[in-house]
């Protein structure tokens, strides 16, 4: 094993870096391959109910793929997963208001 | 006073302090986004009609914005792997590559509003267009700040690298989480505005 003189990075973790660079050039791979998904599907002229769930899967991959290999959460320490599980749950509740505001929703009781 | 934490691991968290600040503040930025996506479904599900993205905003410049931003995700993180394997010069190449493609949406975004403002169509137009200025304005602010943090890394920034390279990787990799998030949040724009 040899130190690299500046960064202290051993030759170990250089041979896990090229590994690392694989799986950005695969997942970049994935995402162009998702968009053109994304763009072929809203050409399908389907209805809102369906567009919009299939359009909102596609994109949660996609940002899976983003969060999971760029921003390296797959392999994070389980405090950060802890506050992005923390905030997802608030930010659930956000998305969920407009829901409840409808007429006879949970809140909102029309006569 | 040094920094604490900025190389080696804090015990109790088990990670940098710029580790944990800058998912903190991503967290905030989810809550930020988050609230006009909520305002977005809710004035959406309010109207009586919605007019669909592509009758009105332009398609394949918004895709090839995508593209762009999602190609300046991936220079971004291989400047971070280059420091990691001690390649300086490298890093430079791609963290310039990223700023130059941050700068190419930001171009294209400016074409996008002139021409709407060109065709009188303003954030006033209507409940779509109010909408659509709002959240794209915020999320190019985002790539403006993105920008200039990486730029600074790659200018004056990068005396660190000589100094204290582990910590300069470590700037870097934060600048790094900014900027997918980023990515990531156009990610969600570009279908629900334009697609749907």
């Amino acid at each position: 094993m040899t130190t690299d003189h500046a960064a202290g990075i051993t030759a170990d973790h250089a041979a896990d870096i090229d590994k690392h660079v694989k799986v950005y050039i695969t997942v970049f791979a994935a995402l162009m391959v998702l968009t053109i998904v994304t763009v072929a599907i809203s050409r399908l002229h389907l209805s809102t109910p369906i567009a919009v769930s299939v359009a909102l899967l596609v994109a949660i991959v996609k940002g899976s793929l983003v969060a999971c290999y760029f921003m390296h959460l797959i392999s994070e320490r389980r405090l950060i997963l802890a506050v992005l599980v923390l905030t997802a749950v608030f930010f659930a509740a956000l998305l969920a208001l407009p829901a409840l505001t409808h007429q006879n929703g949970f809140w909102i009781h029309h006569a | 006073m040094d920094i604490p934490y900025t190389v080696e691991l804090r015990p109790d968290t088990g990670l940098t302090n710029g580790k944990i600040g800058i998912w903190l503040f991503l967290a905030s930025e989810v809550m930020l986004f988050g609230a006009l996506f909520a305002s977005y479904i809710l004035i959406r599900t309010g109207a009586p009609t919605w007019p669909r993205g592509d009758s009105i905003l332009n398609v394949p410049l918004a895709t090839f914005n995508t593209i762009v931003l999602i190609t300046s995700s991936v220079t971004m993180v291989m400047a971070w792997a280059s420091l990691m394997r001690n390649r300086f010069g490298t890093f430079r190449l791609y963290m310039g590559t990223t700023i130059l493609l941050g700068f190419v949406f930001l171009v294209v975004k400016y074409f996008e509003y002139s021409h709407k403002f060109h065709d009188g169509l303003f954030p006033r137009s209507s409940n779509f267009l109010a909408i659509y200025f709002t959240l794209t304005g915020l999320h190019m602010l985002h790539v403006a700040g993105g920008m200039a943090v990486n730029a600074y890394f790659l200018g004056p920034g990068s005396k660190l690298w000589h100094t204290n390279p582990r910590w300069f990787t470590n700037r870097v990799e934060h600048s790094g989480l900014f900027w997918h998030f980023v990515d990531l949040v156009w990610i969600f724009l570009f279908p629900t505005l334009y697609l749907l």
